[in-house]
């Protein structure tokens, strides 16, 4: 037998090896992925239907109130339904993989239980559903910048970027829900409140370019308006310019919840088998 | 051939359990519960920023799971494990999968380790037979090659061809287990770890279970094999590890621990229990020990409940060395007593007289319930030594566990009647 195969359990080894188990198991990873989407879609007629509609109505009902109602203006001379969905979009990405990361160890809850594998698998799985819910939402932009015959410029490249960054901006507070949710499960409570909250505390249903000059810096430490603005500049081209100071802040902000996230899930993780 | 593929070394597993701490008051003035309150509140926010474990009550204390393991597993053995409830043999087998850190100590294994789950772990009922297999091979630790290399002898052994493609939840409960075992069964590594598998499912299953894990043995593979059923136990096993509140009480070859097992508290007629807190509980188990010398089994079980139990049911069941159940009696059997209120705590009492067994030792467990569902059950926490005395140890040795008298007479043919 080679001395590849031989493993050595001590009090605290597993920290070491930790990410090199985690490469190791990837394939759980895909795997546990492709569950979810698999359940998600399972009856396919409703799963489809549901990520249709759901960003539709909520454009069309933030487009009468912001738009049409409260005559907010819109960016440039970007329609103001387009500059609703170009927020939506991003939104919707953070706050499904948010809620999808945060109640993942609970509900694998007998695998945790049972079986070895590091946990980081778990949460970032459930991520890849909200993923694809993105891209089937993705096709009704498709077809709205078809409708209002709207060209993005060349800045629509860059719209991969803000997709990974809505994802970190998700993950950082989702590991550390998640692994309080562990203990105590009152914690699930946080996120549909936070979910709710925040659609309307983020620049969702109007242009963070109302948001008064000295304010604006501020209102950066919502992650989100970060990734919502650089949604917009992607997609809407020029109209719509990023306010340099802010964004990088929110940046920050995400890179602080990530290494928070990640560095209280690592802790907690070795009594999950103990708890759950 | 005989190279060691496990190797425990001082291996100790300690937990921290909280306390409420009682202050010899009377009573409890609510000024002490805010205060105490506020304090436990305090120390709560500051675990769980930091990220440490967080305990109830107010007085934490150290409990150690496993204390200072010590043993070696060579490869191809089949290693027993044995013990009463809580002597620690999940935790071991949860150090042993890396599901659980120990504390201190070390283990050095060489080989893949994979656990035979409890039944259907990991399966999904929305997805088809042929999805859950993959799921269920990545989740035990296969690679989608290898579970697609062996997806045909999986489907095969499980008899489920015609239905792969419909969700597990249409599937009857005979082709869920077969399914999930088969995977398991598939799954080749150099370490098997078995916990109670074979406490569900049917003989046939159970049957299947133990062929397979016969066969895995004389591949050369190691099993580590944890069970209440000594019948199994000695039937698999080579060599066995009995524990006892965390410790290693004795190694050697199965029969002679299972001896040891069986033969461990003879002297003793009581046996305490921690009452869990809401839900009812089995607190003590005391058996006549003098009543015992004649075939008479006197058996008092102590109980504790958050609500009256109506009426307060208990069981027994008395085991033989050899693990098979040899005679049982709860309160279930018979008609129906009722106490008009029920009772909170009390004593139940079972009296078996002349008991019909052979003279020799025998285990019981014991289970409380009340008319509608089961509570708590203590497997093998009493010995019993029924028919032999300390005057008079040894009796000739009977056939099986019944002693019936019979009459036997000898004549010629010729005067038969």
């Amino acid at each position: 037998m080679s001395d590849s195969r031989t493993l050595v359990i001590a009090p605290g080894l597993a920290e070491r090896q930790y990410w090199r188990d985690l490469w190791r198991y990837r394939e759980l990873f895909y795997v546990l992925a492709w569950r979810d989407v698999a359940v998600r879609y399972k009856q396919t007629i409703i799963g489809l239907a549901w990520a249709l509609i759901q960003p539709l109505l909520t454009m069309v009902l933030f487009t009468v109130v912001f738009g049409k109602v409260a005559k907010l203006p819109s960016e440039g001379n970007a329609p103001y339904a387009l500059l609703v969905y170009a927020g939506l979009l991003p939104w919707q990405l953070f706050s499904t993989s948010l809620t999808g990361a945060s109640g993942s160890l609970i509900a694998n809850s007998s695998l945790i239980s049972k079986v070895y594998f590091p946990r980081l698998v778990v949460p970032t799985a459930a991520v890849a559903v909200a993923f694809v819910d993105f891209l089937v939402s993705f096709a009704i932009l498709v077809g709205l910048m078809i409708w209002y015959a709207w060209l993005p410029g060349w800045q629509v490249v860059t719209l991969p970027l803000f997709v990974v960054m809505a994802f970190l901006a998700s993950l950082g507070p989702g590991l550390w829900i998640t692994a309080l949710n562990v203990k105590y499960r009152d914690f699930r409570y946080v996120i549909p409140f936070l979910v709710q909250f925040g659609l309307y505390a983020s620049p969702v249903g109007f242009s963070s370019g109302i948001i008064p000059a000295q304010w604006r810096f501020w209102y950066s430490l919502n992650p989100t308006v970060g990734v919502i603005d650089g949604f917009r500049w992607a997609l809407l081209g020029g109209e719509s310019a990023i306010y340099m100071p802010g964004f990088l802040l929110s940046w920050g902000v995400i890179a602080f919840f990530l290494w928070l996230g990640i560095r209280q899930f690592r802790k907690m993780e070795k009594s999950f088998a103990d708890l759950i | 051939m005989a190279d060691v593929v496990i190797k425990s070394e001082h291996l100790s597993k300690s937990y921290l359990i909280g306390h409420q701490r009682s202050e010899g008051k009377r009573y409890v003035a609510l000024r002490d519960v805010l205060a105490r309150n506020a304090r436990n509140l305090a120390r709560k926010t500051r675990d769980m920023v930091t990220g440490r474990a967080v305990l109830q009550g107010d007085e934490v204390e150290e409990f150690w799971a496993l204390k200072d393991i010590n043993f070696e597993v060579k490869e191809g053995e089949v290693l027993g494990i044995i013990g009463r409830n809580g002597a620690g043999k999940s935790t071991l087998l949860k150090v042993l999968s890396r599901i659980t850190e120990p504390t201190e100590g070390r283990v050095t294994i060489r080989g893949r380790v994979a656990s035979l789950l409890e039944v259907g772990t990991g399966f999904h009922p929305e997805l088809t037979g042929r999805e859950n297999i993959y799921l269920n091979g990545s989740i035990l630790g296969m690679g989608r090659a290898e579970i697609r290399r062996k997806f045909d002898e999986i489907v095969a052994f499980a008899e489920v061809e015609r239905f792969l493609d419909t969700p597990v939840k249409r599937y009857s409960s005979g082709m869920y287990v077969r399914l999930a075992f088969a995977v398991a069964a598939h799954l080749e590594p150099e370490i098997l770890v078995v916990d109670e598998v074979l406490a569900v499912g049917d003989a046939e299953f159970q049957k299947k279970c133990l062929g397979k894990m016969s066969e895995v043995s004389r591949q050369g593979r190691t099993v580590l094999f944890v069970s209440h059923n000594m019948a199994a136990v000695r039937a698999l096993a080579t060599r066995g590890i009995l524990l006892a509140n965390g410790g290693i009480a004795g190694t050697g070859s199965i029969d002679q621990v299972i001896t040891h097992y069986i033969g461990l508290g003879a002297q003793s007629s009581t046996v305490d229990f921690v009452a869990q807190r809401g839900r009812p509980t089995i607190v003590k188990v005391s058996v006549d020990q003098q009543a015992l010398v004649s075939n008479n089994l006197d058996l008092k079980i102590f109980f504790s409940s958050p609500w009256p139990l109506k009426p307060p049911i208990g069981g027994v069941i008395l085991r033989a060395a050899s693990g098979e159940n040899v005679w049982g009696s709860n309160g279930r059997f018979h008609e129906r007593i009722d106490q008009g209120q029920g009772l909170c705590s009390g004593v139940i009492q079972c009296a078996a007289r002349n008991l019909p067994l052979e003279p020799g030792d025998y285990v019981a467990s014991i289970w409380l319930a009340d008319w509608h569902q089961n509570y708590d059950e203590k497997i093998d926490v009493l010995s019993v030594r029924l028919g032999m005395s300390e005057s008079n140890p040894q009796r000739p040795n009977g056939i099986g566990f019944l002693e019936w008298p019979a009459v036997w007479r000898a004549h010629s043919e010729d005067s038969v009647i």
